[in-house]
């Protein structure tokens, strides 16, 4: 099965293919979404079955290239359509086909219906297709394909509903946005690439990472390369400063925001660091950036999510606040935690929007939560998988979140200090009460929207008729929920699992081996301290969920209180600290205007085009004096002729004398 | 040497065909646009004949025909290609016969002259791309003017007068400074070689022999001239106007073919003969390139017609092309010569696209549309689907070139500096910027303007002209080596002649 690898790449093309040249002709939903699907399940079928070859193999066989065809040759550059399968990009190719399987069948109850459902399952299968590139790539060049494929995909999803307004502006005004930041992220890693190539004189993984530990690179390089290729991540995965698109990504249908701004595509700058390791490893100065940004995105994320009212506006600052923990994880040089965060995120919290999208479609497109309420009754399953996701990345015991959770915490803890362990726990501690808010004003207490025929009252004056979602649809949920509860514990930490040690971590040590070597960060390792912080962790994040409870279940006007109390904080954390507003009058405007009315207005059409056409005038006006010259006298020419004769003469005398 | 008369055939076709065209009734439009049409189809077959023969592990010039022209001054006929202009030619012959398909329904008058314009014009390109001698080069050089200052000038749009005036002058101005840098160096090479001669192979043997001071001014006489035709910020002004003023296929084989003579110009010419002052102006010409990138795409990003916005973004992408020029190492250069043929392909269609729609609504002014995505789902997905191959999305053609230009710059030794890439590289954004900022407002959104809802999606026709070069932009963005091979040994040994000149013996 390692041989076929290149299917899970072909098969999703094809999909494509098939949906984006068949599927306006057909218009069988069926069909379209069975290949839409199907294209992505065999692909998980065939990544399973590499991960099983994989596993049989002896350690140090684990990583192989399948190559198909070379790319680009020039010069020293050797590039081709090569994929390495390996622990890392098995476990990436597990989630990003099996999460993504998941979320086709999800799609074909969700999107019925929809007009353009053949574009949906087109853009879908073409983003999988970009995604394994980016998962599998034997070499940063191929990565970066999947990586600005991934990136259009998003657009194209984003914008999929392309006449609907989105907020104050449009779906495609928020795809456009999410292009754009993505490519100024795209730009630092552009500038990676570059120096690496002229650094170590190939783009390949094996060859960098090997040339990264064999030859006398200067530090301040492996610094520069690590925070290029980090601003890309940035980029990606929607870390300060280049979170604001995520948000607006909102914008596409459910299944969009669970696959791609959630489950996989976010995750790539992770992924893509962790791949990284030996250099971020070389480079401690970038290492503690990857801390420091993603501690404080994880924890300002959080701080939003925390009065946020859209339902799929409190799991997109999750998901950015978690993207944060991942990334400390990796500034930790907790690299296989930080992969293993990937994982129990994407299930946790794909599943968390698959809910989101569960509730919206039964609620007719209302996304606020404040016209929610005792939701529990009428969409049972729906309410029991998005407690147990909830549960999960409250990080409760035993459910998933727990492990990968308090792994970063503990990492931080030992790696980085106290300061960082601190602002991960305040942060776990509001991931438990906003998640807990949006759980308790969505599946209980009051009504707060007007049922059809019901007789509770609201503000929401359509008539809403609360159900169950069909089965297409909430399978996908129970798969999720089984994942999102027991999916921690491959990765037991040791003090709980003994001699069994961490399977998730075994797996992956070959990947960061001389990274980890490189770091030795491992020293002291003290059973009750990792115990304690556990505790802690645990107690806090329970008691966020009480409290969360109180406000939100017995006493809902404290929450208006604090609100207006607060009413300063509140407003800056709604209007998410006004970064949107700040970028629009410290750099768009700015460019916008001054490429409008100075570089085009002034600079091209008065200063350069006007000297080039004053040349012209010029050249006009002065021919314009000398015809007058040619005058058609014949008396003036011959007073001339005369004047130049003697003229003439006079030099010649004058030059024998 | 044996003589191959195939490149001379190539440019015997036009010739023929337009003469044939004069015995032709004006009234039978039809019968002419199919003889123009064939005409270059044939032009195509011939180019595709070379293509197949050319030896691309040789860099020397292949199908070289050569016979005496002007004796007395020793003028020849010579004309031969090597790996830069081959893909050129090709680029020349698979972008007329689709100009002239599009031209199908657009051009009403004047039928007849048009198209023996259109032919003129091929004749005038390839003889560009195809000559070795530096007399017949700028007969070739010159004549292309005239079918193109007619082009404009009478079918070409309100301001056309202006327009084909402006692309005149500005760019014979340049050509004159030129001629007189040809003929200083034809008389100097007289001088060392004891005999008359505007052979381009001989040249490039006194060339590099010539004082470094004089050697700058001849090469920046050239440079001039070529720097206008790219056009190298702040040479430019002319393109927007002529662009917009232009028809459809007029804009097409400016922006596909015209421009990269004046990038061929600086592979050519200016590198070869002037290697010396080449390096010492890399560095200049540079900032020139990445200012017009950055300019280029700023200006472009507010402009509100769609032709000024193309229009604009060729200053942007030509930027890349110059960068890559004088980065002068190999990625650099490859990504150059593919990024010539990127442009002629992503800007010609982006041109065909809006000279589609235009034909249709009668307007080229962004704001006139929006949300026609539903109204007209084809043409929405092929200007989409050619925006990503202009903003160089990678697996498209556009990516490759940005991609080696920029790895190129990043480590040449003759720019000698990060910051050329680093802010080179922002054009990237601002591509993405431009492009589909256009593209949101066009096609996505609801139809605000009614008289958006009755317009139809493109014909047959029109996609049998675009389809071909998607087609090439998937190809390239796929496996390129089957282009990039074919300029490899030129690009090596154009590199070579600037850095280890071999220069003429003394004696």
């Amino acid at each position: 099965m390692i041989d076929l690898i290149y299917l899970t790449v072909l098969l999703p093309l094809l999909g494509f293919l098939f949906n984006g040249l068949v599927g306006p002709k057909i218009k069988s939903e069926k069909i379209i979404g069975i290949v839409g699907s199907g294209a992505i399940g065999l692909s998980f079928i065939i990544v399973v079955g590499a991960f099983f070859e994989t596993l049989a193999l002896p350690v140090d066989q684990r990583l192989n290239i399948v190559t198909l065809f070379q790319w680009i040759a020039v010069a020293g550059l050797n590039i081709s359509f090569s994929y390495q399968v390996d622990q890392l990009s098995l476990v990436m190719s597990l989630i990003v086909t099996g999460v993504g399987f998941i979320i086709h069948v999800y799609s074909i109850g969700y999107m019925h219906g929809d007009k353009s459902f053949w574009r949906f399952f087109a853009y879908m299968n073409l983003f999988i297709f970009a995604m394994m590139n980016l998962v599998l790539a034997d070499n940063f060049l191929l990565l970066f394909l999947g990586w600005e494929g991934v990136g259009l995909c998003s657009y194209l999803l984003i914008g999929f509903w392309y006449d609907r307004k989105f907020e104050k502006s449009t779906t495609s005004a928020a795809g456009l946005k999410a292009f754009v930041v993505n490519r100024i992220g795209d730009f630092g890693f552009l500038l990676g690439m570059f120096l690496i190539y002229s650094t170590f004189g190939t783009l390949v993984f094996t060859d960098v990472f090997s040339r990264a530990v064999s030859f006398a690179v200067p530090e301040h390089i492996f610094v520069l390369i690590a925070i290029f290729l980090f601003i890309g991540a940035t980029g990606k995965s929607a870390q300060i400063p280049l979170l604001v698109w995520l948000p607006d990504a909102m914008a596409g249908p459910t299944p969009v925001s669970a696959l791609i701004h959630a489950a996989t595509m976010v995750t790539a700058g992770v992924y893509m660091v962790a791949r990284c390791s030996i250099i971020y490893a070389s480079a401690p100065a970038a290492m503690m950036v990857v801390a420091v940004i993603g501690v404080f995105t994880a924890f300002f994320a959080a701080t939003i999510g925390l009065v946020q009212n859209d339902i799929k506006k409190v799991l997109a600052y999750s998901t950015v606040s978690q993207l944060g923990y991942m990334f400390l994880a990796l500034g930790a040089g907790a690299f296989s935690a930080g992969i293993f965060h990937v994982m129990t995120h994407a299930f946790f919290k794909a599943l968390l929007f698959l809910g989101a999208g569960s509730v919206i479609h039964s609620m007719h497109e209302q996304q606020d939560i404040r016209h929610y309420g005792g939701l529990k009754k009428y969409m049972p399953l729906t309410y029991g998988t998005f407690l147990v996701a909830a549960v999960a990345i409250s990080g409760i015991p035993p459910l998933s979140g727990f492990f990968s959770k308090d792994e970063i915490l503990w990492y931080s803890f030992t790696n980085l200090g106290f300061v960082f362990w601190l602002i991960g726990l305040l942060t776990a501690i509001m991931t438990a009460f906003y998640m807990f808010r949006l759980y308790f004003m969505t599946f209980e207490g009051k009504e707060r929207f007007s049922a059809k025929g019901g007789s509770a009252s609201g503000g929401d004056s359509h008539k809403t008729n609360p159900h169950e979602s069909p089965k297409l649809m909430t399978i996908p949920l129970i798969v999720l929920a089984v994942l999102s509860a027991i999916g921690g514990f491959i990765g037991i930490p040791e003090i709980f699992s003994g001699d069994h040690g961490n399977l998730f971590h075994s797996w992956l040590a070959p990947v960061f081996k001389t990274a980890e070597m490189k770091l030795m960060h491992f020293g002291g390792h003290s059973h009750f301290e990792e115990l304690l912080l556990m505790i802690i962790s645990v107690v806090a994040a329970a008691g966020a969920i009480f409290y969360a409870r109180y406000v939100y279940l017995k006493k809902p006007e404290v929450a208006e209180k604090t609100a207006s109390r607060f009413k300063g904080a509140y407003n800056i954390l709604l209007n998410k600290y006004f970064l949107d507003e700040a970028y629009d009058a410290t750099v768009i405007n700015p460019i916008v205007k001054g490429s409008e009315n100075f570089l085009w207005k002034i600079a091209d059409n008065k200063l350069i085009d006007g000297l080039i056409n004053g040349l012209a005038k010029i050249v006009d006006k002065i021919s314009g004096s000398i015809k007058k010259i040619q005058t058609g006298i014949a008396q003036s020419y011959a007073l001339v002729m005369v004047l130049g004769i003697l003229i003439a003469l006079f030099w010649i005398i004058m030059s024998y004398s | 040497m044996e003589q191959s008369y195939l490149l001379t055939y190539l440019l015997a076709v036009p010739i023929i065909g337009s003469l044939l065209l004069l015995f032709i009734n004006k009234e039978k439009a039809k019968l002419i646009k199919n003889v123009g049409l064939i005409v270059s189809l044939i032009a195509f077959i011939i180019s595709l004949i070379i293509y197949f023969d050319f030896n691309d592990q040789s860099s020397d010039f292949q199908f070289v025909h050569k016979f005496n022209w002007i004796s007395d001054l020793n003028i020849s006929y010579h004309v031969g290609i090597d790996g830069l202009s081959m893909l050129l030619v090709l680029l020349t012959t698979f972008l007329t016969p689709l100009t002239l398909i599009s031209s199908w329904s657009s051009i009403k008058h004047k039928v007849k002259e048009f198209t023996f314009f259109m032919l003129f014009l091929e004749l005038g390109m390839l003889g560009v791309f195809v000559s070795l001698d530096m007399f017949l080069f700028y007969v070739f050089w010159e004549a292309m003017l005239i079918p193109m200052y007619f082009i404009i000038g009478i079918w070409g749009g309100e301001r056309r007068i202006y327009a084909s005036i402006k692309f005149f002058i500005y760019t014979m101005a340049g050509s004159l400074l030129m001629l007189v840098a040809i003929i200083w160096l034809v008389v100097y090479s007289a001088e060392m070689l004891g005999g008359f001669t505007t052979n381009l192979l001989d040249l490039y043997r006194t060339g590099p022999t010539i004082d470094t001071t004089i050697q700058g001014f001849l090469f920046l006489a050239f440079a001039l001239s070529f720097a206008i035709k790219v056009p190298l910020f702040p040479f430019h002004t002319w393109l927007p106007d002529a662009h917009v003023e232009a028809p459809t296929a007029g804009s097409v084989i400016l922006a596909g073919v015209l421009l990269k003579m004046g990038t061929y110009g600086f592979l050519r010419f200016n590198l070869p003969l002037f290697p010396q002052a080449s390096l010492d102006y890399a560095g200049l010409i540079s900032v020139l390139a990445v200012i017009g990138i950055i300019y280029g795409a700023l200006v472009a990003m507010v402009q509100t017609d769609m032709k000024k916005l193309v229009a604009y973004s060729s200053v942007s992408h030509l930027g890349f092309v110059i960068l890559g020029i004088f980065a002068l190492n190999q990625e650099a250069v490859q990504g150059a010569v593919i990024q010539m043929i990127n442009h002629g392909l992503s800007t010609g269609a982006l041109f065909l696209l809006v000279g589609m729609i235009y034909e249709r609504t009668h307007t080229r002014k962004i704001a006139d549309y929006g949300g026609i995505a539903k109204v007209v789902p084809f043409f929405s997905f092929a200007l989409l689907f050619t925006s990503l191959s202009s903003i160089g999305l990678p697996g498209l053609n556009g990516f490759i070139g940005e991609f080696l230009i920029l790895t190129g710059a990043f480590k040449s030794t003759v720019l000698g500096s990060w910051w050329f890439t680093i802010f080179a590289a922002t054009g990237v954004i601002f591509a993405a910027v431009y492009l589909l900022w256009m593209y949101k407002k066009v096609a996505f959104g609801e139809v605000t303007n009614p008289n958006m809802n009755s317009i139809t999606d493109l014909n047959f026709r029109e996609k049998l002209v675009l389809i071909p070069i998607f087609i090439f932009i998937v190809w390239i963005g796929i496996y390129p080596s089957t282009f990039l091979k074919v300029s490899e040994k030129s690009s090596e040994k154009v590199i070579e002649q600037v850095l280890n000149p071999a220069k003429i013996n003394l004696e």
